[in-house]
């Protein structure tokens, strides 16, 4: 390097004078920042919301997020006294990301509250992180058992269901009905399976047997193979989960093969949720057992579905239901601490023993935060998928695993 | 499993590998003779479906929105090779991943923005809509009989436009040589852009044809995408015949697994390809 009395400042002097001058702002920055509660009480509740708004599953992500920001502008657009700042990353419905997506709400955008999702691994890696970080997590729809089970936490929430829990309703329906031999099919994930074991858990105990457990691979949706084992084995009845593009494709090959004349299809809500219009008349008069129904006769449930319709120009589903209550659950919450995030323990507490008047009928958690619903009985007529009875009521699945 | 049953599944099979072969010829037709990677093939399959669902609602006939469609998507491939594909020629197979991959994310958005995220049906026509019973519980879909014709058809039209045709000389003489069809006088440039709508009109066709059976829903495309290069691959790049002899022995692999050994069923595919290209690493046949 060059000296030279004559010349300007060198580099590495203006690099030292600028270090200096930001060094000094930061401390400045420090010194004139309090870290007050009562500061903090003004600035907004940061809501996170990680739901997938591409792929198979992003007319229930879009769903979830119209009923959640209808509850929050139904309590005045507050929480807990405090307004509301939503920030939005899509999921793709992708396991591999979640882990990142997850961390940039809560690391980059520091969420108080992170709320998601739909698929059961990409819940499944975030109830993990919040465990980690100790986050808020209201999981509005997905279904895996082990979130409120093996993995449950007190920061831990869930406004929809457990797969188990409606695998055990139809089970007990079927073993009622007298059939004693059913086939299952599903996908081979957490989520099928454990549908799948709910079923079979309740079937058995009433008396049934589960002749055969058909799998395929997440998501291949060429059913035709299976639907000639089905055939073949000669049922009498066939418990399937699936949903989304899967469950309208199954229904329309499960009639087009001529097995719904003879053998009974039947499955969790998911299976004519959402895709009546698609299915046509291949769903007509199927059976599904779910904690929401068409025809649903209370107050809240017709006052929901008319402010939904009213925002939204569409009809809301169980989708909607789930993230209406995960909003309704934290207001609950909020209000109990007057909006002090902080207070977590109190906000949880809280939380925990909230019974909400929710659209499907009463809603409270059991001690792994899963909750405690009734679940109807359902009968696809026409478009609808008609409430025609109560399969279970206030089920509570046993939190198995869950130390808290 | 009884001998009745085999029948069955074998016709499963078979079925099934036709489909994909009707999916696939596109594939193989734009990687073999233009020697292009493209990613976005099953993007081209969503927004043929795409079309059978919103021209089917629009003229309440399917096989009227099917002529269409096929209409569309030439035009389609036409512009789409004019605008962004003959800059790809000599480019590295690197670029062209990346076109197409981006070609991906824009066709999902747009078919978000334009038709939404719900998922659809689309009805089969009347004349199919019946199933030919073949045991006490179970029928057949006619529709399903159709497909498989029509798959036939195509692949014996396909070979003989390419094989028997001069425009199928000139098709092939382009993929070997280039440069030496130009100084030959002939249009190299028209052939290619021809080449690549039929590409695009092919795996449109085929989402057209399929859309009553596999429903129309977000994310369709990428399902198929990756067993359409599973059958080119083993096929031979660029082998109408090869992707034909391929997508049968995918299908039939695909429908025994599941069912004889169904804890492999996801890997049975791959252990195909991987057994396939272990004997033969060029795939099954060479370009026709």
């Amino acid at each position: 390097m060059t000296t030279s009395r004559q010349q300007p400042p060198s580099r590495r002097a203006r690099m030292n004078a600028l270090a200096a001058v930001a060094a000094a702002l930061v401390a400045m920055a420090g010194l004139t920042l309090p870290i007050d509660s009562a500061l903090a009480q003004q600035q907004k509740v940061k809501i996170g919301l990680m739901l997938p708004y591409t792929g198979t599953y992003a007319a229930l992500g879009n769903a979830i997020t119209n009923a959640f920001k209808l509850a929050i502008e139904e309590n005045g657009g507050k929480l807990g006294g405090r307004d509301v700042e939503y920030f939005v990353v899509d999921d793709e419905s992708d396991p591999a990301k979640a882990p990142d997506n997850a961390n940039k709400l809560i690391k980059r955008d520091q969420v108080d509250v992170l709320v998601g999702t739909v698929h059961s691994g990409v819940a499944l890696a975030m109830a993990k992180i919040a465990r980690d970080t100790n986050t808020l997590l209201i999981i509005p729809n997905a279904g895996a058992d082990e979130i409120t089970g093996p993995l449950c936490a007190a920061n831990i929430f869930r406004t929809s269901f457990s797969n188990s829990q409606l695998g055990i309703a139809m089970g007990k329906v079927m073993a009622e009905q007298k059939k004693k031999t059913a086939v299952t099919i599903t996908w081979k994930y957490a989520a099928g399976e454990e549908s799948i074991g709910g079923f079979k858990e309740s079937f058995e105990a009433g008396g049934g047997k589960v002749v055969k457990e058909l799998y395929l691979p997440f998501p291949q949706v060429e059913f035709q193979p299976l639907l000639t084992e089905i055939a073949g084995l000669k049922p009498d009845v066939v418990y399937a989960f699936f949903a989304g593009g899967g469950a309208v494709k199954f229904v329309k090959d499960y009639a087009a093969a001529g097995l719904n004349k003879t053998i009974p299809l039947v499955g969790p809500g998911f299976l004519t949720d959402g895709t009546l219009e698609a299915q046509g008349d291949s769903a007509q008069g199927l059976l599904t057992t779910l904690h929401y129904g068409d025809g649903l006769n209370n107050p809240k449930n017709n006052a929901f579905r008319a402010a939904y319709i009213k925002a939204y120009k569409t009809e809301p589903d169980v989708y909607a239901v789930g993230g209406y209550d995960a909003a309704q659950l934290l207001i609950v919450g909020m209000n109990a601490v007057k909006g002090d995030t902080s207070k977590r323990a109190e906000l949880v507490k809280a939380m925990a023993a909230a019974k909400i008047d929710s659209p499907r009928g009463s809603l409270a958690l059991n001690v792994g935060h899963n909750p405690i619903h009734d679940i109807y009985l359902r009968k696809v007529e026409g478009k609808e998928n008609k409430v025609v009875g109560v399969a279970v009521k206030n089920l509570t699945d046993p939190p198995k695993g869950c130390k808290l | 499993m009884d001998f009745y049953s085999f029948l069955i599944q074998l016709l499963n099979g078979l079925q099934y590998g036709l489909l994909l072969f009707l999916v696939a010829s596109g594939l193989t037709l734009i990687f073999g003779i233009m020697g292009i990677i493209n990613l976005a093939h099953g993007s081209f399959y969503m927004v043929g479906a795409y079309m059978a669902f919103s021209l089917s609602v629009l003229t309440g006939n399917l096989f009227v929105a099917i002529v269409l469609g096929i209409v569309l998507s030439v035009a389609l491939g036409v512009v789409l090779e004019w605008v962004l594909f003959s800059h790809l020629y000599k480019r590295d197979h690197l670029e062209q991943v990346l076109l197409t991959y981006g070609l991906i994310l824009v066709f999902e958005e747009l078919r978000s923005l334009i038709v939404g995220n719900d998922v659809h049906g689309v009805a089969v026509p009347a004349i199919f809509n019946w199933s030919i019973p073949l045991t006490e519980t179970l029928s057949y879909p006619v529709y399903r009989l159709f497909m498989s014709a029509v798959c036939v058809l195509l692949a014996v039209a396909l070979y003989l436009l390419i094989a028997k045709t001069r425009l199928g000389m000139m098709i092939r003489a382009g993929s070997s040589n280039r440069e030496m069809v130009q100084s030959l006088g002939l249009n190299i440039n028209l052939v290619y852009r021809l080449v690549f709508a039929l590409g695009v009109a092919l795996a449109a066709f085929a989402g057209m044809l399929a859309a009553p059976v596999s429903s129309v829903y977000p994310g369709m495309g990428t399902g198929v995408l990756i067993i359409c290069f599973v059958v080119v691959v083993i096929g031979g790049i660029g082998s109408v015949w090869g992707a034909l002899v391929a997508a049968l022995l995918i299908g039939l692999a695909d429908t025994f697994g599941k069912v004889l050994i169904p804890e492999a069923a996801g890997v049975t595919v791959y252990l195909v390809m991987a057994a396939v290209l272990l004997w033969r690493p060029e795939g099954l046949f060479r370009r026709v």
